[in-house]
């Protein structure tokens, strides 16, 4: 099953992200699509499926799966599956960065401002996370410190919304706090793909240490692991994942510990290798859930944050519930 | 020939002295067991032999390196090291934990080539877990899992290994399986270095006896010389029995010293 997992999972991928250039307000039939994507359609249908779906699905995509792989890493370094950039308030920090870059203005005098404040507050949370590890063991404790870093992100953010110097600025930092990959450009992608680049290259040269780490600290010291560069790969490449998801989507939770959750059985539980379907199978949930928010007749739309919080809390309670309560 | 040495180490923590000018080497070839209460300090010193804590004062050398210039790698690939047991994060397959004592030769959990896969194999055979190898490591009893961590020592093909109470909250049965696989392996030429607590086993199966007490290294020597009633009397603070017969050596605690 391992094997023929991450083939299944992009073939699936493949699949939707065609389904989400068909479906839509108005639904484009499949000959026209193909047509509009291999460059032969007409202006209208070109301009559909390259400047509005397809970017969008690729967007939704990129989110989910930068947060399934940074939840696995996570999960991974702290040995414990309630780890998640959302769950530790990485997600939260990202959002006021990237809402500290709208207030002041720097996101409309420089592209790049909001993606790197959004990273600067995700690497501030993993980095806090990261120190909490050296003197605690109890993955309750980090949690706690999740919760902290999430409630005072989210006064942060609240006193901002509260003196937001324009109804426009408002509407901007909510739509971050609410998460969405709504009119998302190729442009957007481009701005936070490297980041997403160097993210994963820092998390899957390293993965192999988490498999290690299955054994404690100590043993997996013992069998010749660099703790401490590991840690800090997982740190940089989770922070920079995350950061880089919510400076193009805004704050989506759950993902990050519901993709792992479940290809973690497929591949014998090997942390190492739960990153790569963690990351395909994330990017799947939120593609998925992006074609149901835009095809759900509604006035306004769903925002995308607010479908993942909706679902992925509950599949959060579960996974904790059914932990047993010893080596929290 | 690899050898460990400790030359004269002393570590402290936060004012309080662990391990105090210890002196100890440790060669292929030899069984060598670490015996003393609880808080003697013999975790501390393995640490210290491993380069895992640095020491204060003194040497811990690997072959006449020391040991806390080399990576954890290197390292690994001249020694192996069982810390004492903590429960696994993941329900990982037998074969799969075995696996990893081959981390520092780059082999990746569930992917090993085929070199790595054959002594994966071999380390199963020797410690009888063939049966085992595709159950998840949360299913065993503690003596299969026992049996699990020695073999992922073994399969690492180290010159030397140091384990930190391979047997502890094990029955007497599974103890002697842990400590007959280890013969086997300083038989077949490696050299460990073994923290117990059951002194008729550290009798029955030991080339070295080294005592500690008070973070000190207190004697050492064969299980004949170094294992006396006025030994336990004075390390741990009990009252025993000890009596050479052939070439085994008979231990009976009978009860705490008399004030």
């Amino acid at each position: 099953m391992d094997r023929a997992l991450n083939p299944l999972l992009l073939g699936l991928t493949l699949v939707v992200l065609f389904l989400a250039c068909l479906l839509g307000s108005t639904a484009l039939p499949m000959e026209r699509v193909l047509a509009a994507l291999s460059g032969n359609g007409s202006v209208g249908d070109t301009l559909v499926v390259w400047q509005i779906r397809l970017p969008r699905a690729l967007c939704g995509f990129a989110v989910g799966a930068a947060l399934g792989a940074s939840g696995a890493v996570l999960q991974g370094l702290l040995r414990n599956p309630l780890a998640e950039p959302g769950v530790l308030g990485v997600s939260a920090c990202a959002s006021l960065g990237a809402v500290i870059a709208l207030y002041y203005g720097f996101a409309a005098s420089w592209a790049y401002a909001m993606p790197l404040a959004a990273i600067v507050g995700a690497l501030l949370a993993t980095g806090l996370i990261a120190a909490a590890t050296l003197y605690t063991q109890s993955v309750v404790t980090l949690i706690l410190i999740g919760v902290g870093l999430s409630s005072f992100a989210g006064a942060a953010m609240s006193f901002m919304l509260n003196f937001a110097p324009s109804p426009f600025t408002l509407a901007d930092m909510v739509n971050w706090m609410l998460g969405s990959v709504a009119n998302r450009s190729f442009a957007d992608l481009w701005l936070v793909a490297p980041f997403m680049m160097v993210g994963y290259l820092l998390v899957f040269r390293m993965r192999r240490g988490l498999s290690a780490l299955t054994l404690g600290e100590e043993a997996a010291v013992g069998i010749g692991l660099n703790l401490t560069r590991l840690r800090l790969a997982v740190v940089l490449g989770a922070g920079l994942l995350a950061g880089a998801a919510v400076a193009l989507a805004g704050a989506i939770g759950f993902v990050g510990i519901v993709a792992p959750h479940f290809v973690r059985p497929l591949v014998h539980h090997d942390p190492a290798r739960t990153v790569l379907p963690a990351a395909l199978l994330g990017g799947l949930l939120v593609l998925v859930a992006d074609i149901v928010v835009r095809v759900l007749p509604s006035v306004t739309e769903l925002k995308l944050g607010v479908v993942a919080a909706l679902l992925g809390a509950p599949v959060f309670v579960w996974i904790a519930m059914r932990r047993r309560g010893s080596d929290g | 020939m690899a050898e460990l040495l400790l030359n004269n180490a002393s570590v402290a923590a936060d004012g309080v002295p662990l391990v105090q000018e210890a002196s100890l080497s440790i060669t292929q070839g030899e069984l060598v067991v670490l015996l003393g209460p609880n808080g003697a300090g013999k975790t501390s010193l393995l640490r210290l032999l491993l380069g895992l804590m640095p020491v204060d004062s003194g040497t811990a050398t690997l072959d006449g390196v020391p040991v806390t210039d080399l990576s954890a790698a290197e390292r690994a690939l001249a020694v192996a090291y069982l810390p004492q047991l903590r429960p696994l994060a993941w329900p990982n397959r037998v074969r799969d934990i075995v696996a990893l004592g081959r981390f520092a030769h780059g082999v990746m959990m569930g992917r090993p080539q085929a070199k790595d896969a054959a002594l994966i194999e071999a380390a199963l055979s020797a410690c009888d877990l063939l049966g085992l190898a595709d159950r998840e490591a949360n299913t065993l009893s503690g003596g299969e899992l026992a049996r699990v961590h020695c073999a992922r020592a073994f399969v690492a093909n180290t010159a030397l290994l140091v384990a930190d109470e391979p047997t502890a909250a094990l029955d007497p049965r599974h103890q002697h399986q842990v400590l007959k696989l280890l013969r086997g392996y300083v038989a077949g030429g490696g050299g460990a270095c073994v923290v117990l607590h059951d002194i008729a086993l550290a009798a029955r199966y030991a080339d070295r006896l080294v005592w500690m007490q008070g973070g000190r290294i207190v004697a050492e020597g064969g299980v004949r010389e170094s294992l006396t009633a006025e030994r336990l009397r004075m390390v741990y603070g009990v009252q025993a029995n000890v009596a050479a017969d052939g070439d085994t050596v008979q231990v009976h605690v009978e009860g705490l010293t008399p004030v």
